[in-house]
């Protein structure tokens, strides 16, 4: 139990203090991977905690990625107002989108979510003239001191681990709690003064606006953007990430992510077949450990948390 | 308090409830009574909102609350416990009855405050109210088929209500189970002076704690009165005591 509590912490102390050890491809790398990590864990946060089918994640981190790097490149806007636009611009869309899928439930939400999301693909996909179409935009004019990988490796560190904190203590709140009740047991929650559509709305706004700042982040990181980004293949990806790690724990999608990011670029040196890849691992995954590797630990350790591979089961209510 | 007059509901074509009557004034203990398919739980669900009633009115306190959203009636002073245990099974009994708790003092949207410091002192008082302090932490998923049937009274109360619906408050449980339970409604009746509607089978347990009964049949309320007269009633014999002895 107690060292459940300090595992973060050692990790953390650990990233700080690696950068000057590792090769430069290392801090490429693990600065992917905590842009991705945060994608996750605002996936999980409406999907492991909240028990909504959300299908098309990466829509928000796609619409906050854009959102920056139009305004850094098209307007004369400081980019300040740019970084804090990215994150409003996802929360906004994840408040139109989830006004529709909060009126259904189980897997309708999840197509509404499915069919919404492609619609914002779409829209940035064919809208060349803003936003690059197929090609997507390159060169995003981020400020100098980004062109440093170290830089983007601390920034992209810190900006995690406040929003993972953030997103923690939310789960830790009266907000939280509740979202696991509407979770557990919707029509009881509606029993006791819940409103349970605005609840998962909010929690559906919160989850969208903290995958735009995984945008923002990721433009820094790669001063790119492209439509792939908000491709039902990466939500797809994500969520997979959320499943490996452990649904009901709050860093395995972190977890998931690392594992994930990690692999898919190695095995991209070898092989184009990524994709095969990711398929066996999802089979290996929900055959093997259908609630994820800290979901497994967890109920190995501790009597919470663990169990309840039965997500499936809330899912379709 | 609560009155219900004339209420119909259909589902597609099948009349649930065809006309149903009944008042229940603050301070009393009334008991829907009526055979399998009679209505009973529909007309509860029709009462707390999961239901929109086709036909006629129910009004709480002079409001008329029909159609409403659960969550809108429940904010208005009605709670209920359901049949079949409907509780939130990952979270642990504490939590169980916080979360309602939370919500009757509106803190549910609260983001930042720990949980855990939260109304603390009211969750418990209802936790001691049913003798469930000692399963204060325990997963509610671990707790026994008698204790879940509490924390499901529990979080009820956890709401705070003026009127406390209970849908078989008993079913499935052993005979000193019920007993416990029939002690916790007798209390919540007398001493918390609560208003109470229940529905039930056992006709013991109708008899000793209800002071008003109301008898439903193939969705109609064919009598209503204190336990002597709906004893003495020939529709009632006919319809429903009298097959069941």
């Amino acid at each position: 139990m107690q060292l459940r509590r300090i595992i973060p912490w050692i990790m953390l102390a650990v990233l700080l203090v690696l950068p000057p050890v590792l090769p430069r491809y290392y801090l490429y790398l693990l600065a992917s991977i905590f842009v991705i990590a945060l994608l996750a864990t605002s996936l999980n946060f409406i999907l492991g905690f909240g028990g909504l089918l959300q299908l098309h994640h990466a829509v928000f981190f796609g619409v906050g990625a854009y959102t920056f790097s139009i305004l850094l490149l098209k307007t004369p806007l400081p980019f300040v107002v740019a970084v804090v636009a990215g994150p409003v611009a996802a929360a906004f869309t994840a408040l139109l989108i989830g006004w529709f899928c909060v009126r259904s439930r189980g897997l309708y939400f999840g197509m509404l979510t499915l069919a919404l999301g492609q619609l914002v693909w779409a829209v940035i996909f064919r809208w060349s003239a803003l936003t690059g179409g197929d090609d997507g935009l390159h060169g995003i004019p981020v400020p100098e001191v980004f062109n440093s990988l170290k830089t983007a490796y601390y920034v992209t560190l810190t900006v995690l681990t406040v929003c993972l904190a953030v997103l923690y203590l939310i789960l830790k709140s009266p907000f939280g709690l509740t979202l696991m009740a509407t979770r557990d047991n919707p029509v009881r929650s509606e029993s006791v003064g819940i409103n349970i559509r605005r609840h998962r709305l909010a929690a559906f706004v919160i989850a969208g606006f903290f995958a735009g700042i995984a945008g923002v982040l990721f433009v820094l990181v790669e001063k790119s953007v492209s439509p792939s980004l908000l491709s039902w293949s990466k939500s797809a990806e994500i969520m997979i990430m959320c499943l490996l790690g452990g649904l009901t724990t709050f860093y395995g999608p972190a977890l998931g992510a690392g594992i994930i990011v990690f692999l898919s670029m190695k095995v991209g040196t070898y092989t184009e077949y990524w994709l095969l890849v990711l398929g066996i691992i999802l089979l290996v995954l929900v055959l093997l450990l259908p609630q994820g590797i800290l979901g497994f630990l967890a109920e190995k350790y501790s009597g919470r948390d663990g169990d309840k591979g039965r997500w499936g089961k809330d899912a379709s209510d | 308090m609560l009155q219900i007059k004339q209420v119909a509901k259909a589902f597609s074509g099948f009349q649930a409830i065809v006309n149903a009557d009944l008042t229940v004034s603050k301070g009393q203990v009334v008991a829907v009574i009526g055979p399998n398919g009679a209505g009973k739980s529909t007309l509860f669900n029709l009462i707390t909102g999961h239901l929109r009633p086709d036909k006629g009115h129910i009004s709480f306190k002079g409001e008329e609350i029909g159609g409403l959203s659960p969550h809108d009636i429940c904010r208005k002073g009605v709670a209920r416990s359901f049949q079949l245990i409907n509780i939130f099974p990952r979270l642990n009994t504490f939590e169980n009855v916080q979360v309602a708790v939370l919500a009757r003092y509106r803190k549910s949207n609260k983001l930042f405050t720990p949980a855990r410091k939260l109304v603390v002192e009211e969750t418990n008082d209802v936790l001691n109210k049913l003798g469930l302090i000692p399963y204060r932490e325990r997963l509610c998923n671990s707790l026994s088929y008698g204790d879940q049937k509490v924390l499901e009274l529990a979080i009820a109360l956890g709401s705070q209500p003026e009127i406390l619906l209970l849908d078989e408050p008993t079913a499935g449980m052993s005979p000193e189970e019920t007993r416990t339970i029939v002690k916790l409604i007798k209390n919540l009746a007398q001493n918390e002076g609560l208003t109470i509607l229940l529905t039930e089978h056992d006709m013991d347990l109708v008899f000793d704690v209800a002071e008003r009964l109301m008898v439903l049949h193939q969705g109609q309320t064919i009598a209503e009165g204190s336990p002597a007269e709906v004893r003495r009633d020939k529709a009632v014999q006919n319809a429903y005591l009298g097959e069941t002895g």
